[in-house]
């Protein structure tokens, strides 16, 4: 576990320069991931907004070897340069003392919904890989079309609030639980708001021999609407109110709480933040919204069960 | 980039070096601009960790200054300093633009 | 040289085992699977010291190549029909990103109705996604053309990507005599595999993949266009070489009994096989009959054909597919343009047969020299695109 002091020795590994809004959270977690890994690192990344925003042709805010191919393959394409990695090494025609590691980077677009199928592969097969989930809840890079890690209720401009529907009508995949389900090594969720969180975790997935999955609730300014200030307060905010509790699961079996809240907030305090949650707030949603509460304390009770004591 | 490569001259496939953004400034997008206090700033390294934009400047552990050429004036960093310590100021830009 | 009874399916397994790739990532799809399952059963084995990838899908086999590829590995993988379909999308970007990634493909209908058999509806569907199109007419060729085509692709003036089909069953599950090269002489004929540049080459990172707007992108598609138009000058001096070393020379079209041909039809794939019984029986009955069989599809060996058929009085065009555009096939059509600037535009006619695997008769095919006797007399084509082998 790196100190803040100790982090900002090492080299700054995404400059900026890059295109993403001010204040966006996925540039945040890119810094973070690339600050936590101490080792040489090649990056792949699906299509959106952290790829467009950051490699616009002739620049790019990588100091790491980068490629990105498509939309749904950002771990099926990390897979082929991994596999790629262990034969060159084998014939000889790399160095065998110098170890690089493999970061996959997709949105929720990319890795809950039309990347779940080379996600689910490319773990499924034990490529040593960490594939890092930048989930701001919604297709962004398209303009915030709603995606299955869309909240219930929020808006988005596939699944907007109306005079008769109150925005998304369903509640989010859990894509955290799926990916412990494959058993893999190392699986955690964290957010934008908790650095040590976010650097320790990247560090434990990198050191597991075989493949490693993190979801990072990344705050989306634009897609949320609220200040880019708050980005931060944001992330802090989802964990405080359980709505995105910090948690691992080593080998599918050892859940741990990474965060508990010392006094656990109502999602209300979340939601008011947000421009997409505020028909949450009229007296005629609030039994929408207290539908919404019921559902993450029955997950968090859920959580603390699964959880070692 | 003064003049635009042609085909010919261009490197095959979609390929540039890396951490190329550095030559391109998003300064000019910026509407508040962060001002430090050298007095009051505590070197918790806070504004560093938290800047989405790498442009928070750290020499031996010390936040010695912002880069203006990439700051797009978020606010993230005058947010995250410490309640008690408030080394960040968020002036409004045209302050200085028109000076 | 060794000759051996091999499938086409065994015989470009084969190739990839002497070829001994550093990836290949494949998945399993009728009439190709056998590709796939050899040579799995090769790495088990260790005859080889490839890392074989088995994806859960076409998508990401060809993501997967690419990714190995980019990585500075010498990538392959093999598919058929819905397979290639679903690689589509990767299929440009391989191209466009010029990774010279080999693919044995077996030529199958495409859905819908679903039909496991052949035509080339796969193969022409991505005739235009910057990969070289290589047809083989037997498993002599598939053999041939697959080790030539890691030559081809990887050549630094082309440095694209190239799939090499053969007919679906007829071919891939058809058992004929090969003549096999010895493992150490294809080793040295297709040379180590070098890179510019690889992403696993961390001392010198690079972005790759970049969003290219307005100001860029039609500069790389030109630079992939200009790798095409390389082609077939290396495709010419691989396919001399081979015949060197190897005793059987390859070019970019084959003529047979073309020189004083009245009539001609042009083939692709295992039908140029049909088509010689056919001619030879004709030209015992004085009727001046010839073939042009189009081996390399992409890039399109326009001038070449134009010439070689420059001075026949008829053409037919076999096309194993409808292009379904209203007005005629692939190969017809580009034949035909071909024509347009050639000394003669003699009289030309499509015929579509064969579709989801009906076989082509010989009577079907000395029907096609009939009829271009006919329009030879008369020097009228009553009907421009005509349907072999289907019920009315």
């Amino acid at each position: 576990m790196a100190t803040l002091k100790e982090l900002s020795k090492r080299p700054e590994r995404f400059t900026g320069g890059h295109r993403l809004c001010p204040g966006c959270g996925a540039s945040i977690v890119a810094r973070q991931v690339l600050l936590a890994c101490k080792d040489p690192a090649v990056v792949t990344i699906s299509t959106g907004c952290l790829e467009v925003g950051s490699t616009i042709f002739p620049y790019s805010a990588w100091e790491v070897p980068f490629f990105h191919s498509a939309f749904e393959n950002s771990a099926a394409t990390c897979s082929g340069v991994e596999t790629a990695y262990r034969a060159l090494k084998k014939k000889g025609r790399l160095p065998v003392d110098k170890e690089i590691k493999f970061i996959a980077f997709g949105g929720d677009g990319g890795t809950y919904d039309i990347g779940i199928q080379s996600l689910s592969g490319a773990m499924e097969r034990g490529h040593k890989m960490l594939y890092v989930c930048y989930s701001n809840e919604a297709y962004m890079n398209t303009g915030i079309q709603r995606s299955s890690a869309t909240p219930r209720a929020a808006h988005t401009t596939t699944a907007p609030v109306g005079k008769v529907i109150p925005g998304k009508k369903e509640f989010p995949k859990d894509l955290t639980g799926i990916m412990a389900a494959h058993k893999i090594p190392y699986v955690a969720q964290t957010a934008v708001g908790f650095w040590r969180d976010l650097t320790t975790k990247v560090e434990k997935a990198l050191a597991v021999d075989g493949p490693s999955f993190i979801n990072v609730h990344t705050p989306c300014r634009l897609g949320w609407g609220y200040q880019p200030d708050m980005t931060v307060e944001i992330g802090k905010l989802a964990a405080d109110t359980c709505f995105w509790p910090l948690y691992e699961v080593e080998d599918g079996r050892a859940w741990k709480l990474t965060y508990k809240p010392k006094e656990k907030r109502p999602v209300k305090d979340l939601f008011n933040l947000q421009q997409r949650f505020k028909h949450l707030l009229k007296e005629e949603n609030k039994g929408l919204l207290d539908e919404i509460q019921a559902r993450i304390d029955q997950d968090w009770e859920d959580l603390l069960k699964k959880v070692e004591k | 980039m003064s003049k635009k490569p042609g085909w010919k001259e261009l490197a095959s496939g979609d390929l540039l070096e890396a951490g190329t953004a550095k030559e391109f400034e998003t300064g000019d997008w910026r509407t508040l601009r962060p001002i430090k206090d050298d007095e009051k700033c505590i070197n918790c390294l806070n504004c560093w960790i938290w800047c989405p934009d790498s442009a928070i400047i750290v020499k031996d552990e010390k936040m010695i200054g912002i880069d203006y050429r990439y700051c797009k004036g978020c606010g993230i960093c005058a947010r995250v300093c410490p309640p008690k310590v408030q080394a960040i100021k968020m002036v409004d830009e045209r302050e200085f633009r028109e000076k | 040289m060794k000759r051996v009874a091999r499938t086409g399916n065994e015989a470009m397994a084969e190739a990839m085992r002497q070829i001994n790739p550093d990836v290949v990532a494949a998945y399993p799809i009728t009439p190709a699977t056998e590709i796939v399952q050899i040579f799995s059963q090769f790495v088990a084995d260790g005859l080889v010291d490839t890392e074989f990838v088995a994806v859960e899908s076409e998508h990401s086999a060809m993501s997967a190549c690419i990714g190995a590829a980019a990585a500075g590995a010498r990538a392959m993988t093999g598919t058929s029909s819905q397979g290639l379909a679903l690689m589509y999308e990767m299929l440009y970007i391989a191209a466009g990103l010029r990774l010279p990634i080999v693919m044995p493909e077996v030529n199958r209908a495409l859905s819908s109705p679903i039909n496991i058999h052949c035509d080339h509806s796969d193969t022409m569907g991505a005739r235009d996604s910057g990969w070289i199109q290589i047809f083989s007419e037997n498993s002599q060729e598939a053999y041939d053309n697959v080790i030539q085509a890691v030559r081809i692709c990887e050549h630094p003036q082309v440095r694209l990507p190239g799939l090499i089909t053969v007919d679906g069953f007829i071919i891939s599950h058809g058992l004929e005599v090969v003549d096999l090269i010895h493992d150490e002489e294809v080793k040295s004929f297709i040379g180590e595999y070098k890179t510019e540049r690889s992403l696993l080459d961390i001392k010198h990172p690079y972005s790759l993949g970049a969003l290219d707007l307005q100001d860029f992108y039609f500069e790389h598609k030109r630079q992939e266009a200009e790798a095409m138009y390389n082609t077939p000058e290396v495709i010419r001096a691989v396919g001399e070489e081979f015949g060197k070393r190897f005793g059987r020379k390859y070019d970019l079209i084959e003529k047979y009994k073309l020189e004083d041909a009245e009539l001609a039809i042009v083939v692709l794939g295992s039908t140029a096989g049909t088509s010689r019984v056919v001619i030879d029986d004709l030209r015992e009955k004085g009727i001046k009959a010839g073939m042009l069989k189009i081996r390399i599809f992409r890039p399109f060996p326009h001038k070449e054909i134009a010439e070689s058929l420059s001075s026949v009085k008829a053409v037919a065009v076999m096309d194993r597919v409808d292009g379904v555009a209203g007005f005629g096939s692939p190969t017809f059509n580009e034949v035909r343009a071909a024509l347009y600037d050639g000394p003669t535009r003699p009289p030309i006619v499509n015929y579509i047969y064969g579709l989801g695997g009906r076989e082509i008769s010989l009577e079907e095919i000395t029907s096609v020299y009939k009829n271009l006797e006919k329009i030879a007399k008369t020097g009228e084509v009553k009907k421009i695109v005509n349907y072999l082998g289907v019920r009315e």
